[in-house]
């Protein structure tokens, strides 16, 4: 038996939470990529060689929807989950009858709307700057989803652990936004020294940026089945790591 | 009556090494009010944070309507509401919001009537659009009150509901907690003040340390551990108690225009025709008579000392 109505309240909770303020949601994804194509695409763009043949305007299209998916993934699931345990409203989650499995459904399934659909706004934007035509628009926008998903619940994992806000705001500046910076939002792993690029291999977020970038244009730093073997396994592991926390009551029932 | 909430050999420990419950037994009856009695960090919030799932059991069992709290968590928990002890509320959501999310968390279809029904019953309905950050406290204690009753549970538990609350709503909260008992709910309190539960409970239970000192019957408990005073005003003051009166343990207060005479209710002579006849045989003129019972603070201070 699933509780669903269970699932459904926390979606729509957290889903308010975001019509409330739609500058933090919405605009300041949106101001903050538009800032990027001005900067990048058109600024420096002019004076980059196409990469693979791809004008760079078009090329760090991918790469700037990853890194805001990320990110903003990461930043929803971690709040969503963290605040309620800030505010000690989390005593209803836990009194109520709803299993771990749906308590993850509604937060990380919410977090992930959000993000993947500031993803398709900023999609919509690019739009707007360079000449784009999707090759896999199908995968594309499947691949947009389930990297919102899988963040979001390294997010709630994050929220789950964090003891306060300097936790809460630490690892995404010090460990996921350099790792997705560096994964090849903005450029191709090839155009990096040798070194460099074997380093690159050791970073989950390249895998998914990669992945994601084929679907635009068919070319990527590794084949497509590896990007989405590595998004199934990360997602696998974020969701063995929380059914773990939730198993031993870890940071949430004492 | 039949119980509804079992509890045995209960024992929690904290993370911290922390004994808050030791090996704790007791029974709450179907369709009463049960006030658990005791001073701060006895315990209370403990065994109540247990029985609603936000605590781990240490070791013990407890059931619900018969449910395993542990393995039958959703049977057991979708009969139960609570009111916390603090004020946990997200500042930015309206009352409506806040209710709607509880009754989904709980399992239920969402519902205009009843909700309507519940907000108006706690003078909530005006402010059903209103963001919690611009409520009084007394209003957030009525949200708090509304999120608990919003699937309709059997069970409710309220912890600590009238710190700092004003004596409107406290009148309030009471005629809803003689309500709800009425349509068959049973409610278990939590309370350091004894006047309360004295005011609204069926049964009091006495816990202090972890432990469980008694269970009994308000009256029962009153009976057995009472010690009634018969108060005597004076019409003219005295200096100092007449030995007809003193010898029968009769004390003089407020200024000398006051007598004082405690008994205990379980004795069978109670003494007051001596008293009276002491009265008489040295003259003494009173303008009124009445007595007074002891307070639950009094037996529970015998009953912590006994320990
Ligand atoms: N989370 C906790 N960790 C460690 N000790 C706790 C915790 N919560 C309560 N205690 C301790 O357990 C005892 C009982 O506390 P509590 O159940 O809150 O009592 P009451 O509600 O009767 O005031 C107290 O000594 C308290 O300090
Ligand atoms: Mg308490």
């Amino acid at each position: 038996m699933i509780n669903f109505y269970a699932i459904k309240a926390i979606y729509r909770f957290e889903m308010s939470r975001t019509y409330r303020t739609p500058l933090q949601s919405f605009a300041s994804p949106v101001i903050s990529t538009v800032l990027y194509f001005v900067v990048f695409g058109s600024a420096i763009g002019n004076r980059m060689t196409p990469i693979d043949g791809i004008s760079y305007g078009a090329f760090i299209v991918p790469g700037l929807i990853m890194l805001t998916v990320m990110t903003q993934s990461v930043a929803n699931a971690s709040f969503g989950i963290y605040f309620p345990k800030f505010l000690g409203t989390i005593y209803e989650h836990l009194s109520a009858p709803i299993s771990s499995f749906e308590m993850v459904i509604g937060y990380v399934g919410a977090a992930a709307t959000k993000s993947a659909g500031v993803g398709c706004i900023i999609l919509a934007v690019s739009f707007l700057f360079v000449p784009l035509e999707i090759e896999h628009p199908l995968l594309m926008i499947g691949f947009l989803f389930a990297t919102a998903l899988c963040f979001s619940l390294l997010g709630f994992i994050l929220g789950l652990w964090a003891k306060d806000f300097e936790q809460l705001n630490v690892v995404p500046t010090l460990i996921i936004t350099p790792l997705v910076f560096l994964g090849g939002s903005f450029y191709s792993i090839d155009m990096l020294p040798s070194l460099w690029q074997t380093v690159s291999l050791f970073n989950p977020a390249m895998y998914v940026i990669s992945g994601f970038r084929w679907a635009f244009f068919g070319v990527s730093d590794v084949s497509i089945a590896i990007s989405l073997l590595s998004l199934a396994i990360f997602a696998m592991i974020f969701f063995a790591i929380i059914w773990r926390i939730f198993a031993t009551g870890y940071r949430l029932r004492q | 009556m039949s119980a509804v909430v079992q509890i045995k050999n209960l024992t929690k420990r904290y993370g911290d090494g922390k004994l808050a419950l030791k090996d704790l037994s007791v029974e709450f009856m179907r369709g009463e009010i049960i006030a658990l009695l005791g001073p701060n960090g006895a315990g209370k919030t403990s065994l109540i944070s247990i029985i609603c799932g936000l605590t781990t059991i240490s070791d013990g069992r407890v059931t619900v309507d018969g449910f395993d709290i542990q393995l039958d968590y959703r049977e057991a928990r979708s009969l139960i509401g609570l009111v916390p002890q603090e004020l946990t509320l997200e500042p930015f959501e309206t009352v409506m919001g806040t209710v709607s999310l509880s009754r989904g968390l709980f399992g239920q279809a969402p519902n205009n009537d009843y909700v309507e029904g519940l907000l108006s019953r706690l003078s909530l309905w005006e402010k059903r659009d209103s963001p919690i950050r611009e409520l009084s406290g007394g209003m957030k204690r009525r949200v708090l009150i509304a999120k608990a009753l919003s699937h309709a549970p059997k069970i409710l538990f309220l912890d600590e509901p009238t710190a700092g609350v004003d004596v409107d709503l406290r009148r309030d909260m009471w005629r809803l907690v003689k309500d709800l008992q009425a349509e068959g709910v049973t409610v278990i309190l939590t309370t350091h003040y004894i006047e309360e539960a004295e005011e609204i409970a069926d049964r009091v239970a006495v816990i202090n340390e972890g432990q469980i000192l008694l269970v009994e019957d308000k009256h029962v408990l009153m009976n057995r551990l009472g010690k009634k005073e018969l108060l005597i005003e004076l019409s003219d003051s005295l200096i100092e108690v007449p030995q007809g009166l003193a010898s029968l343990g009769v004390r003089l207060q407020n200024d000398g225009r006051q007598l004082s005479y405690s008994y205990d209710m379980a004795t069978e002579k109670s003494g007051i025709p001596e008293v009276l006849g002491a009265l008489k045989a040295e003259g003494i003129g009173f303008s009124d008579v009445h007595t007074e019972q002891s307070s639950l603070e009094d037996i529970f201070i015998e009953l912590v000392a006994e320990r």
